[in-house]
């Protein structure tokens, strides 16, 4: 009874958040107070779970009582409870820095309730223990994300919108055709059971094609390598706030997925579609890191970050041992921080500047010397300077790379790492470094410090938090083995799940 | 029965990629709808389809007689007709206000947040 209750509350409590909101949608101070309010409690009740998970393994909560195969199972174990951690810490932060971003139009047009949809549905995708219910979680994240990319009803929202919702609908249709063809192959939709039903079967690889399907879905979702140009196009558009929450969590859900699918259910076919997973990793890396080097606009260039650090994450999957995948979970908690955090510190430059166009910005070293100290952690720690967070990342990357004799992918890995330290480089010097263009006039408005407050706390605390990981990562580390070795064995899932039917073969 | 509809998944498929491969974003919005309804079918199909045998119990018995269609693939079915329902009416309001914006119906205009 309490351990359900630990998987529920992370995800009802936005829900009743949202819905408080919009109960109160007259008063704006209420919709902002209630947003945040609903947002800090939802972390602290995914804090409980990730203790409650990493105690006793897994936690499964049946709705309704139905035993598993029949009703829908939630199901935390220590990787799900972890992303839903870090998720509502980033749903926290951001909903703080909101406060002073978001303005009263986006406002009345219900920005908290939608928001906290969001992690309704974000919070749930990780939950979830079944394929179709993860396809409606899906759904629920998307539909809040799509009227939060078009809320302001810009030309340029409307486009990136456009991009943005038809092909994550294209990608939800190819979802369902693999939940379909699954389900006539073996007649469930519970995870778990998936699992078992197909290292029992002698005839696995007829889910190969349901498999490739599921991985373009949640690939599309993910960003990697093919699929990821609509991020680009659409991320860069709304407020930051908004592309800071998308950039942190929605295409971790898609990573989310995949590493769930190929460590759970496709174990037994996982070495017919191990190459192309790798092949599609290194691309990933390599193409995201090129837009970015190639772009001159702060907010592309980290979008296209975003696709080349989604490579390393699906290269610990490619490798599948249990060192890359504790390195893919570390490379995840990290990366959801500082790049939440970047797209923040975008937030700041154009309020400060009114635009975050490398060619029209500069001389922030000299004017706000701490907005400077801010954007050098997150950035640095991405390109992968010791001490910071992303450095131990990379490494354990690289490392588990070494281990497997995987040269082409390390290589890759090295490279684009530098590579990235290139674009981080090139914001720094250009924005930062630089004086300030003469030419550029009207655009530069500096409003009064104060109402920048509740933007730099959490930029500064997530600050803090990246060197804190960089400098004390071991218990992190370790809790990600832990979860690594987790996903390794998925029996011990699936005995949770299911526990009337012991026995599974690995 | 299944092979005919599989056809006709495979003919929506193919239909939803032809329109989605097209310059309008109307026909993007068309090709957007086939896909899902192909999508809809295959998960309606996936469960075997027996016509004339529901799941229903008789009102003398405690079980369903013998061979009646699964119940399951039509209740997932719905969820998703909902879903993408509403997926739908919200691209069309989408695509209505991008056309103002835009000025055009032509996909090739939309590029000024690329590159």
């Amino acid at each position: 009874m309490n351990s359900s209750l630990a998987i529920l509350l992370p995800i009802m409590l936005p829900l009743i958040g949202a819905i408080c909101c919009l109960a109160g949608m007259r008063s704006l101070v209420f919709q902002r107070v209630g947003g945040v309010i609903f947002s800090v409690i939802t972390f602290g009740a995914s804090l409980y779970l990730l203790f409650e998970a990493d105690e006793s393994g897994v936690i499964v909560m049946q709705a309704g009582n139905w035993s598993a195969p029949f009703g829908i199972s939630f199901v935390a174990d220590r990787f799900s409870a972890v992303m839903v951690a870090v998720s509502s810490f980033m749903g926290a932060a951001v909903a703080v820095y909101s406060l002073s971003e978001i303005d009263e139009d986006r406002l009345k047009k219900f920005f908290f309730p939608l928001y906290l949809i969001l992690l309704f549905g974000v919070n749930g995708a990780f939950l979830t223990g079944d394929l179709f219910n993860l396809y409606v979680w899906f759904e629920v994240m998307l539909v809040a994300s799509f009227v939060l990319t078009s809320l302001g009803g810009e030309k340029a929202e409307l486009e990136g919108g456009i991009k943005y919702v038809s092909l994550n609908l294209i990608a939800s249709a190819l979802f369902l055709a693999g939940a379909g063809i699954i389900y006539g192959k073996l007649g469930t939709l519970n995870m778990a059971d998936i699992a078992q039903k197909l290292a029992a079967s002698s005839d696995s690889e007829w889910v190969v094609s349901s498999s490739m399907l599921l991985f373009v879905a949640f690939g599309l979702k993910a960003g990697i390598f093919p699929f990821f140009f609509w991020l680009p196009a659409s991320y860069h558009t709304p407020p930051s706030t908004v592309s800071a929450i998308f950039a942190g969590l929605l295409t971790k859900v898609g990573v989310y997925a995949l590493i769930r699918a190929y460590t759970l259910m496709f174990v037994p076919i996982f070495s017919e579609v191990q190459g192309i997973i790798l092949f599609l990793a290194i691309m990933t890396m390599v193409t995201g890191v090129f837009g970015a080097a190639s772009h001159f606009d702060m907010r592309r260039i980290l979008s296209f970050h975003i696709v080349s650090q989604i490579g390393y994450m699906i290269l610990g999957l490619a490798l599948m041992t249990p060192l890359a995948l504790a390195a893919a979970i570390f490379y995840l908690v990290h990366h959801i921080i500082v790049k939440t955090n970047l797209f923040l510190v975008s937030g700041i430059v154009i309020r400060l500047k009114g635009t975050c166009d490398l060619a029209k910005v500069g001389g922030l070293v000299k004017t706000t010397p701490w907005l400077a100290v801010l954007f050098f952690i997150p950035a640095f720690s991405l390109g992968g300077i010791p001490p910071l967070s992303g450095f131990w990342a990379k490494f354990a990357v690289v490392k588990a790379g070494l281990d497997v004799g995987a040269w082409i992918s390390v290589g890759a890995a090295l490279a684009v790492g530098v590579l990235t330290l290139y674009s981080m480089t090139k914001i720094w010097a250009e924005a930062f470094w630089k004086k300030q263009p003469e030419e550029v006039d009207g655009v530069i408005e500096h409003k009064p410090a104060g109402r920048l407050v509740w933007m730099v706390a959490p930029v500064a605390l997530l600050a803090i938090c990246t060197v804190l990981i960089g400098l004390f990562g071991e218990p992190l580390f370790e809790f990600s083995e832990r979860a690594a070795t987790q996903l390794m064995n998925p029996s011990e899932y699936i005995t949770a799940v299911l526990p009337g039917e012991t026995e599974v073969q690995p | 029965m299944e092979p005919l509809i599989a056809v006709l998944i495979g003919v929506l498929f193919a239909g939803g990629v032809y329109c989605l491969l097209r310059r309008s974003i109307v026909k993007l919005v068309i090709g957007v709808i086939l896909i899902s309804q192909g999508a809809n079918l295959l998960v309606f199909t996936s469960g075997g389809l027996l016509p004339g045998r529901p799941a229903l119990v008789p009102s003398d018995g405690t079980v369903p007689i013998a061979p009646y269609g699964d119940p399951l693939p039509q209740a997932m079915v719905l969820t998703a007709i909902v879903i993408g329902f509403g997926l739908t009416a919200f691209l069309l309001a989408l695509v209505h206000r991008a056309h103002q914006a835009v000025g055009t119906d032509d996909i090739n205009a939309f590029k000024n947040t690329d590159t």
